[in-house]
């Protein structure tokens, strides 16, 4: 009793110590006279928008830039979701195998997640050139973090039973993998790549702030040159677009599971 | 039984057509290949890049050790920024929590309109909202405290009242049948049954800021983010290293303590 005491102080203690040292360091020197009008600028921009711009025959409209944003997003996850197979069944740890290689195998992995992809984005457009394919690329790399620990995971679950009765009645390594591995873990595969698919949708749409393509170009621009209808449209469409990905990917989700 | 022979072979089942599956395969080719073709993503131009990426990686190595002592501050900015945002975002996703449970809230009209401004908000990307809010508030600390807020709000309160609803409904009853008005109903039956998830749902969401709060300087937003583009833009890039070794170093010790501490708390 006396030690749950002295743990509750000295979490207290502790958390009192962590917000005077975080609330003392912020200078907060007042809100610019502007913001309120910038902020019901963007409202009016989100409830009257620029619907011309949703569709402009030629160039760069809402349509083509969220359509773009989902290609890089499509490609990111494809990528990811190839290259991070030999990841997961380095990292997964089964029965026979040595702690070292499933350990180094998720130490990478983690690496990769904690690598912040805007940063990977920026190092793809000074290799490949400013675009959508270093975007694509950016998100295909990152993905592989979180992909693989997932698909680890599953191949972690599997049920190693039809592995054993292939093995006794003879089968190769290949007959193996292609009778038991693989219809065991392809339905948690695809659900996990369509789950990353949602989430790499919403990384596309900000990776154009730092040149790698989608909706985030002209978002940046409209932002930078203070059309707030424009940024409302594009904030709507975003909105819009991600709802709809969610929706869709959801449902094969489920059907998957 | 079956008419046309005593052979066992026939009785067996048709193979479910596979179609579906091609026609899937088809149209999962199409969309990468479409993709592929519009965005101008080609294995050569994939080739082409590899050498300037090495060359990019060469010159990150060896990091620029000296230059820690230049972004310590601006690491400890990061770390307030995420411990503010996610405490901000922690206080207002309490209301949102309780209004959104629907055992704790019977009425439709508030449960549904409270679920759907948490979805909204959750479709929106973390530096999306800071770029926002720099747009209105000019650059620094806050807009980036108050894009943690928004976003920690959106994933606190739906994990939380995904908990409170599955909560052990004894207690509840309880109260009810003694009488216990709707404040002590919540303090004394909803609390202390998901105190210990929103903690930890806290704790997992911190773990988010900090990585989040790590770039937000690209768009203004303040924290270690803003060096990126010092160094990038003087092609420095010992010393963009220098700053990716330092997020990654401080980002596995956070997640380190903060998953240690979930694992004590569930």
């Amino acid at each position: 009793m006396k030690r749950r005491i002295w743990l509750r102080w000295t979490i207290v203690v502790a958390l009192v110590l962590i917000y005077v040292w975080t609330f003392a360091g912020i200078e907060f020197n007042g809100i610019k006279p502007t913001a309120g009008k910038i902020t019901r600028s963007i409202f009016e921009g989100i409830f009257s928008p620029d619907w011309d711009y949703v569709y402009l025959p030629d160039g760069e409209d809402l349509l083509r830039g969220l359509l773009e944003t989902l290609q890089i997003s499509i490609l990111g996850s494809v990528i990811s979701a190839i290259v991070c197979i030999p990841f997961a069944f380095w990292s997964a740890s089964r029965k026979g195998k040595s702690k070292a290689a499933s350990g180094s195998g998720k130490f990478v992995l983690s690496f990769i997640r904690t690598f912040p992809e805007l940063v990977m984005a920026i190092l793809f457009t000074k290799a490949v050139g400013p675009g959508s394919f270093a975007g694509a690329l950016a998100l295909g790399l990152h993905s592989i973090g979180m992909l693989g620990k997932l698909f680890a995971e599953e191949v972690e679950n599997m049920d190693s039973g039809p592995t054993e009765a292939l093995v006794a009645t003879g089968a190769n390594r290949l007959q193996v993998l292609w009778f038991a591995v693989i219809p065991q873990v392809l339905p948690g595969f695809l659900s996990y790549s369509l789950y990353r698919f949602e989430i790499n949708v919403r990384s596309a749409t900000i990776l154009g702030f730092v040149g790698a393509g989608g909706i985030g170009t002209p978002l940046i621009f409209a932002l930078s040159s203070r059309s707030w209808d424009r940024v409302g449209i594009i904030l709507l469409g975003i909105i819009v677009m991600v709802t709809i990905i969610d929706l869709i990917s959801g449902y094969l989700r489920r059907k998957l599971a | 039984m079956n008419g046309t022979g005593t052979n066992g072979l026939s009785r067996l089942p048709k193979k479910p057509s596979r179609i579906k599956h091609y026609l899937t395969f088809v149209i999962v080719l199409w969309m990468v290949w479409g993709s592929a073709v519009q965005t101008d993503s080609t294995f050569k131009e994939l080739f082409t890049g590899l050498p300037e990426m090495w060359k990019l990686i060469e010159e990150m190595f060896p990091p620029n050790w000296q230059y820690f002592d230049n972004i310590v501050p601006a690491m400890l900015e990061t770390i307030r920024m995420a411990i503010a945002g996610t405490t901000f975002g922690a206080i207002i996703a309490i209301p949102f929590a309780v209004i959104s449970a629907s055992n704790i809230v019977k009425t439709p009209w508030i449960i549904y309109p409270a679920r759907f401004i948490l979805n909204l908000i959750r479709t929106i990307p973390d530096l999306l909202l800071a770029a926002l809010f720099v747009a209105i508030f000019g650059l620094g600390l806050v807009p980036g405290i108050l894009a943690l807020a928004v976003f920690s709000v959106g994933l606190i309160a739906k994990l939380t009242y995904e908990a409170a609803e599955t909560i052990d409904p004894g207690p509840l009853e309880a109260m009810t049948s003694v009488g216990a008005n709707k404040i002590q109903w919540i303090v004394f039956g909803v609390v202390p049954q998901v105190a210990a998830h929103y903690v930890s749902y806290v704790l997992y969401t911190f773990e988010i800021n900090v990585r989040a709060a790590a770039v937000l300087g690209l768009v203004g937003a303040g924290g270690i983010g803003l060096y990126y583009e010092k160094t990038l833009g003087f092609l420095e890039y010992d010393k963009t290293n220098s700053i990716i070794l330092f997020t990654l170093a401080v980002v596995l010790v956070i997640d380190f303590i903060s998953t240690k501490l979930r694992e004590k708390l569930l």
